[in-house]
Formats: structure tokens, sequence, C-alpha cells
């Protein structure tokens, strides 16, 4: 079994939505009990995998290698390293934390959770992925459900905000694929094991395509394919409008994982095969981070839906995740995958706690509260330590993970760095009055009676928040996990910048 | 050409003779019928096209022949496109037995004219003798046009008729008046023989060009390329929808294959299609102007297509984007090129005949072919919308179907040569994110807005349903083990050549 883990652990949820298809629908709690524990069963293999996973090891490790359409040397490759394994922990995890939120959805039940899970396999694939068409299928085989769920179960703007999506994401999809193409016929023998092209990284910069540098001109095609999905500034404007017209579960799952993603993609595929258009993009990609971080923040602070407000600080912590990778020293690096995983789940329960004062007061606009932390005391605390995370205090994960991007871009981007530590000022500046807002002052008299947080609701928040303040003390099992394939990674980029005289 | 020399080669033509056997066995069977039975001489008709297709799979064509003084050729690549034919023409039958349209009316001549028309694609693939494109050229025209107008009450079905006659006798003029020119030159009507004539030189460029531009004409009609095109959106609606959807995948697959052979041997350095270095006639870049009709053709089709109300007309304008997409193979011309071609066609018969059938179903059920009315459709006939959506999907190109891979492979062919072709590629994608808004307006209307619950929910009858799970199944799961297809494909690209 041990030699098909991500295997079993990918195509489990597309196995249980078929099983979900062939449930009668009035049997609505079997319907979500099995999601719950399809996903659950998920989670639980997804922690084995990082038992049996050596961190220790910069190498592939539970591969899977078989041919699969030989005529075009594509592999069916799949393995892990220490970029991947985080995102599978916070890929199975999220996605089974959002089945609960998902209880309340109010329409074909059968549909949205086969739908999810067909998103949860598609999500797993990405990352286990090391065929780049592989990779390729699954990253496209996520934007249908993507599609319904904002389609179909989303707030009143969803099927415009469904279609900007998918028009969006495909728009990147197609320049990825053509990056994709080209770097197969570059290659040589032709191949899309990302392994190989790799090894083969130093000579993509010497071929000509399109009268230019061909490492620069396929590093920017997928530049634009992950840029949209991450999302860099200005390819961001999907976004916002997506994440505030997806019902809840799937917002958490947008900002969870799928932002992930473009982050990912560069880590995984850009930055190893095109090490030196990696170099020559460096600064740009820096600045761009920066961008994200005080573009990100503003917008937030301009927003009065509390949602849209959480949606623009996901632009705004991406932008850490960019200015760490882009510095390129093993600090920065470890701090954007770190952040990448912290975003995940702070963004989660932000998400999930919009969710649930959405669900009582049918609104969320950040100025028709006030002075609700005295009707619901515990949502109020579970919102304080989410925002605090959010806002990068010390003691909550996301301050080690900002903090290590900072120190680690310091030294090479100088500049930059200082000026995107305003980002925090500003995050804080936006959260804590929010915060202010909604939940101190005099007390809105239509809120009297106000629902207190629920179990369920409680149960999908409690482990996000005890894994943010674990790894805001104690961060050493996380960056253990990362650390030597990231080093690795850093390590071999610049040896490539050397020798190309960079 | 002695009697012995016929009697070979009429060895090498028994699936056309049984197809011509069945074909009049089935008009005097007709003859014999009620117009309340005339349904079972569709019933032979189909009978009788499996047994053609039976007699085809077993041909052996690993020796490609030219036959009947080299008018036709016995090769891979037309055995491969015979198949797909008539599989599509199998398929088309089985839903005319269901379509409301041919209800209460004789219909023992449509099998008989759907039967011809098979017969004159077999014919189309296997031209190699500028007599032989011409004849089966027309004989492929006249049926679509007999067939077109084959709602002979209703105003659609004549326009549909008449506009397609005017155009086509326009067209094939051209192109004949491009043949006699061929003919004028190299005083041959043999393609290779009028290869070897241009290849060797004297054939002034300019009278080349005014060849390849009529000639392009007359097939570029028939494929539905833009700016040839403009009989395709009235013809799709006015005419019975099962012709339709024959009408766009099999003839225009047949009008790919004569296009591929004979620019591939004509227009050609060596008068060899086989060979994998494949270069174009010197002086002669007519790939530039394949290229420029492809992105007319995807951009024109795509963006009128974007305005369609009627899912007809919109899978009528999206077919000629289809046509465009297909042309990108015919740009690169060679050996993958012509692959790509071959494993798209046969995806977009799956698709699109699919597309076409959901449609003529629910307007037997629901008597609609407005896209708006498909509202809640995933809802008031579940396993319907399904099939409807992974359609679109396949159409748009999205993984995981095989509408996605076999834009890879034109792609993938395209990519493998220089920057023009990049261009080209990349020009080709973007036509397909376009292409997702007008195709996910179906599933729109079909899954999102408000949903309206019935009390039952509809099920198509099970023949449908079984045809319909027949097309759309392989489109999700052939490629996913190994792609058979593509191998057959690859395969297939084998050449008669003199």
């Amino acid at each position: 079994m041990e030699n098909h883990l991500l295997s079993i652990v990918t195509f489990l949820p597309i196995f249980g939505a078929l099983v979900i298809i062939f449930i009668p629908k009035e049997k609505l709690d079997f319907i979500r009990w099995g999601a719950a524990a399809i996903t659950g069963l998920q989670l639980i293999l997804a922690i084995w995998v990082l038992k049996i996973f050596d961190f220790s090891s910069a190498e592939m490790q539970l591969v899977e290698h078989y041919a699969w359409i030989p005529d075009f040397n594509i592999e069916y490759f799949m393995g892990i390293d220490g970029l991947s394994a985080p995102m599978i922990l916070l890929t199975s995890l999220l996605s089974f934390l959002a089945v609960f939120s998902s209880w309340n959805i109010e329409k074909a039940h059968k549909g949205y959770f086969a739908l999810f899970l067909l998103l949860d396999a598609g999500m797993m694939g990405v990352f286990v992925s090391l065929d780049f068409f592989l990779f390729y299928i699954f990253w496209e085989v996520m934007l249908l459900p993507m599609y319904f769920l904002i389609g179909i179960w989303g707030g009143p703007q969803r099927e415009y905000a469904a279609i900007k999506f998918f028009l969006y994401t495909l728009f990147g999809s197609v320049l990825l694929l053509l990056g994709m193409l080209a770097l197969y016929f570059i290659s040589e023998p032709h191949t899309f094991n990302m392994l190989i092209l790799a090894e083969q990284s130093s000579e993509f910069g010497k071929n000509v395509l399109l009268g230019m540098n061909a490492g620069k001109v396929i590093f920017m095609l997928l530049f634009v394919g992950f840029a949209i999905k991450v999302p860099i500034f200005p390819f961001h404007t999907w976004l916002p409008l997506a994440h505030v017209e997806a019902p809840t579960a799937i917002s958490v799952i947008l900002a969870g994982v799928l932002l992930k993603m473009g982050t990912y993609g560069f880590l995984r595929i850009s930055f190893p095969v095109l090490k030196d258009a990696t170099l020559w993009f460096a600064l740009p990609l820096a600045i761009l981070g920066l961008i994200n971080i005080i573009y990100g923040a503003m917008a937030a602070m301009a927003q009065r839906d509390l949602k849209k407000m959480v949606a623009y600080s996901s632009v705004s912590h991406m932008g850490f995740v960019l200015l760490g990778m882009a510095a390129l020293t093993p600090a920065g690096m470890n701090g954007a995958v770190f952040q990448m995983f912290n975003h995940g789940t702070i963004s989660a329960m932000l998400f999930m706690l919009v969710g649930v004062v959405y669900d009582r007061a049918h609104h969320r606009d950040i100025d028709g509260f006030g002075g609700i932390a005295k009707v619901v005391p515990i949502y109020a605390g579970v919102t304080a330590l989410a925002f605090f995370a959010g806002l990068g205090l010390p003691g909550l994960s996301g301050f080690i993970s900002e903090a290590l991007c900072f120190i680690g871009a310091f030294p090479v981007f100088t500049w930059i760095t200082i000026f995107a530590t305003l980002g925090i000022v500003l995050n804080a500046a936006y959260f804590l009055w929010a915060y202010q807002r909604i939940f101190m002052g005099e007390l809105n008299s239509k809120y009297e009676k106000l629902e207190e947080i629920n179990n369920r609701e409680l149960f999908a928040l409690v482990p996000l928040a005890i894994i943010t303040f674990f790894l805001g003390v104690y961060p050493t099992p996380m960056l253990n996990l990362m650390s030597s394939t990231l080093n690795h990674l850093v390590e071999t980029v610049k040896t490539a910048g050397m020798v190309a005289g960079l | 050409m002695n009697l012995n020399q016929i009697m070979t080669d009429l060895s090498y033509f028994i699936p056309e003779l049984i197809l011509t056997g069945i074909l009049l066995a089935v008009i005097v069977f007709d003859l014999f019928q009620k117009a309340e039975t005339s349904i079972r001489a569709g019933y032979l008709a189909l009978g009788g096209l499996a047994l053609v297709g039976i007699a085809l799979i077993g041909q052996d064509v690993s020796v490609p022949t030219g036959i009947f003084t080299n008018m036709l050729a016995v090769d891979g690549f037309g055995k491969f496109l015979k198949v797909l034919v008539t599989i599509g023409a199998m398929l088309v039958m089985w839903i005319s037995f269901n379509t409301n349209e041919l209800k209460d009316r004789r219909v023992g001549e449509y099998y008989v004219l759907i039967l011809v028309l098979v017969l004159g694609m077999y014919f189309l693939v296997s031209a190699t003798h500028l007599l032989s494109i011409y004849i089966s050229l027309e004989m492929v025209s006249i049926m679509s046009y007999l067939l077109s107008g084959y709602l002979k009450e209703q105003i659609r079905s004549n326009e549909a008729s008449v506009k397609y006659v005017v155009f086509g006798a326009f067209s094939s003029g051209i192109l004949l008046y491009g043949f006699s020119l061929l003919y004028g030159l190299t005083g041959s009507a043999d393609i290779f023989e009028i290869q070897a004539a241009l290849a060797a030189g004297s054939t002034s460029p300019a009278l080349l060009l005014l060849i390849l531009i009529m000639v392009l004409v007359g097939f570029g009609y028939k494929i539905a390329a833009v700016p040839f095109h403009f009989w395709t959106p009235d013809v799709y609606e006015g005419a019975p929808t099962p012709i339709t959807a024959f009408l766009s995948v099999a003839p225009k697959a047949a009008g790919f294959a004569i296009i591929i052979r004979f620019f591939n041997v004509t227009f050609s350095s060596t008068g060899n299609p086989n060979m994998e270095a494949w270069s174009a006639l010197e002086n002669m870049n007519w790939q530039a102007i394949i290229g420029l009709l492809s992105v007319l053709s995807m951009t024109v089709g795509n963006v009128i297509a974007l305005q369609q109300s009627n899912i007809k007309r919109m899978l009528a304008y999206s077919s000629i984007a289809h046509a465009g997409y297909m042309l990108l193979g015919v740009v690169v011309a060679d050996q993958t090129g012509v692959a790509a071609i071959l494993y798209y066609a046969a995806v977009y018969m799956f698709m699109n005949l699919g597309a076409f059938f959901v449609a003529i179903h629910i307007k037997n059920a629901f008597d609609t072919e407005d896209i708006e009315d498909y509202k809640s459709l995933g809802y008031k006939a579940p396993v319907l919308g399904v099939i409807m959506a992974i359609f679109m999907f396949s159409l748009t190109g999205l993984p995981p179907t095989g509408g996605f891979v076999a834009k890879f492979y034109i792609f993938r062919a395209l990519i493998e040569y220089g920057d023009m072709y990049f261009y080209l590629a990349l020009i080709g994608l973007i036509n397909g994110v376009i292409s997702l808004y007008y195709y996910m307006r179906v599933v729109k209307a079909m899954y999102f807005g408000k949903i309206e619950l019935v009390e039952q929910v509809h099920n198509a009858p099970l023949n449908i349903t079984i045809l319909l799970v027949i097309l759309a199944a392989p489109l999700l799961l052939a490629w996913i083990v190994g792609d058979p297809l593509s191998a057959y494909a690859q395969d297939a690209v084998h050449f008669f050549i003199k």
C-alpha cells in the first residue's frame, strides 16, 4: 500500500464522489457524513504520508513512476518532497474542515459534495504530480468543480463571479500549456518529467524562441499562468469577486489551497527548471511582492464588506510569499513556504468566521454590527485570535513566517523589504479597525439576540487555531519538514547563477 | 487495363461494393413498405452499414494501393476516415429513428440518401485524380443538398437547401476552374503527375497562387472555413437536426481528408507525404495561406457564436471554429500534423454528434432549441444534464475530456516548429478561452440560476441514453488508458503514393 500511497490519497475523493452520487438525495446525513468520512480518511492518510516521509532528505519520496502515454513520453509520475509535503497536509486538513463549513448549504447537497470531493482530488493531484502533463491535467480538472461550486451555491453575483474566475484561470492555463509544450520540445529527449527538465535547466537559456532567450520566454508564459492563481497584481481582479461570492467552505478552499498553487507552481517548476530566468526575474518578482503587500493591505482597509476585506488580505499575505521566495536565500525560501502553509490555515479561519456571522446576520457590512462581543464572547475570542494571527502578532504562526521572509529578503532587497514592512502596519490597522467596529463599542440593538457560535463551527475552527498557536510558539517541526528541500533548491538556483556568471 | 487488373482492383473495393449493394437493396425494400413502416428501410440501412463497417475494418491496407488506374487510393489514411464516417453515419441513423422531425413521413429514401452520401465520402477520402476528386465531391454535395431540404413543407428547410445549392454550385465551379488550369499547365489530371510537373519548375508563382486559391474555395466551402462559411448557419439551422449533426462532422472530415491528400501531394516538393521531413513546393508558401484561413475561421466562428441564442446556430458557428483548429494541423502538414487532425476529427465527431443529439432529444421532449430554455435542465433531467455538460467541456477543450487531448495534439504538432507556428498556437489557445464563454452558457442555463424542481425527473428513453453514453464515455475514458486512438491515428498516416 505504501507504494501507492500518493495515488490513494489523490484518488480517494474521486471514489468518494462516485459513492455520494449513488446515495439517495433524501439521506442528507449520509451524504454529509460520507463526505466527512472520505476527507477524514484522506487526512489520516496524509498524516501517515508525513510519518513515513524522511525530512532530512531533499530527494523525492514515495515515488510512483509509470509510463502512461508512451508515444509522447508522458508519464504517471508522482512523488513528494519537503515542498509538497506541507501542501498535502494543508489540502487534506482544509478539505476535511471545510466539509463542516458546508453543513448549511441550502440546495442540491449531493452535487455539492460530489463536486467538492472532485475539487479535493484535483488539488491533491497538483501537489503530488512530478510530470508536467499530469500536473496540468490536475490543474485544469480543478477548474470544473470550482466553476460549479461558485456558480450554483454562491452569493447574488455568483454567475458572473464563476465565469470570470473560469475565464481568467483558463487564460492563465493556456499560457501555461504553451510554456509546457515549449519546454517539452526544447528538452532532449523530449520529456514532461520535471526532475529531468530541472537537470537540463542550463540548456533552455541557450535556445531562441520568438527571437528571444527561450528560458525567459517560457518563464514569462509560466509566470502569467501561475500569477493569475496567486494572484499577483495586476492579475488579481478575479479574486475579490470569486472569494466573496463563493460559499464559505469554497472561499476557505480558494484562499487556503488554490492560491498556494500559484506559488507552488513557481517553486516546483519555474525556479528549478528555469534557474537562469529565475535569477533574471527575481527583482521584478520582489517588486511585485511589495506591490501585493501594500496594495492588498490598502484595498483591504477600504472595504466595508468583511469578506472582501479578508479576500484582499490574502492578496497582501501572498505578497510576503513572493518577496520571500524572490530573495533566493534559505531564510526567505523557508519563510515563503511556511507563509504559504500559515496563510492557508489563517485565511481558512478568517473565511469560516465570516461565514459564521453571515449565517446569522445575513450581511457582512463591517459598520453594520457594533459591540457584539458582549453577546457572542466565544465568537469574539476566536475572531480575535484569527485577526491577530492575520496581522502577524508574535506568538502566532503568521509572525514567524513573515519575519523569516523579511530576514531572508533584507540582505538582498534591502529597500524593498523596508517598504514591505509597512505592510505589517497596514495589516494591523485594518484588522484592528475592523475588529473594533464589529465587536467593540455600543451594542447594536439589532443583535441583542445574536446566536453564539455552535459546536460544529467550533469544531472546524479549533484545530486551525491550535495549529496557528502551536506553530507560532514552536515552528521547528514544520521548518524541519521543508528545509532540506528548500535549501537544496536555493543552492541549485544560486549555483546555476554563478555558472552562468550572473 | 485488362480484365484481370479490374478484378484485382475490385478486390480492394469490397466495402464499397457491399455498400452499393445494400443501398440498392434498401431502395427496393422501401418500395414494398407503407409510409408507417418505411422506418424498416432505415433499420436495414443501419444493419447493412454495420456490415460494411466490418468489411472495412477487415480490409488489409498495409500495402497502400492505387486502384482503377490510380483514380482512388486504398491506404491507411483513407481507411481511418472511412471507418470514422461509417461510425458517424450509423450513430446519425440511430438518432434519426428517434427524432420527432422525421415522424409521420416516408423516410425510406432519407436513409438511402445517407448511404449514398457515405459512399461519396468513401470516394472523396481516397480520390487521387482530379476527376475522381470532383465527382466524389459533387456526390457528397448533392446528397447534402437533398438531405438538408428533406423537410419539404418547412420554409427553413427549403431555404437551407437552396442556399446550400447556390453556394455549392458557385464554389464547385470555381474549384473546377482551378482544376482546369492545373490540367492545362501540367497536361495531367493525376495528382502525382501534376506534382512532378509542378516540381520541375517553370510555372509562374502568381498563377500557382491563383490555382491554389481557386482550389481552396472549393475545399474550404466543404469544411466551412471562413470566408467560405456563409451557408453554414442557415443550412445547419434549417436542415433536419440529425443531418445537421452529420454534416458538421462527416463531410467535414472528408473535406479535410481531400485537402490533406491533395495539398500534401500536389503542392509538396517530393510528392511523398509519407516522408517525415515533408516540405512544400518551392515558391509556394501555401501553409501561410491556410494559417490565415485557420485564424479567420477560429476567430470569426467563435466571436459570432458568442451571440447565438439558438443551440443549433451556436453549434454551427462553433463548428466553423473547430474547422479552424483542425486547419492548424493542415498548416503543420507533416505526419504529426496529419495524425493530430485525424485524432481531432474522431474526437470532434463524438463530442459534436453528442451535443447535437442532446439538442435533438431536448427538442423532442421540451420542444425548444433556445439555450435560455435549457434552464434547470440539470435538475429536471440529471443524466441528460451531466452528459451535455461533458460534451460542452469537451468542445471547449478542457481536461479531463478527449477534446483537450485532441487540442493538445494539434498544439503539440504546431509548437514543434518555429515561431510562426508558436503565434498560431497562441491564437488557437486564446480562441479556446473565448469559446469557453458560449459553451458555458449552456452549462450555466442548465445548472445556475433559480432551480426549478419538478416532481418527476425526466429521463431520456433507454436507447437514447445508451447512445449518448456511447458518445460521452470514450471522451472521458479513452485517453486515460494510454490513448489507443492516438496510436490508430498515427498508424493511419500512411498514404498511397505512385
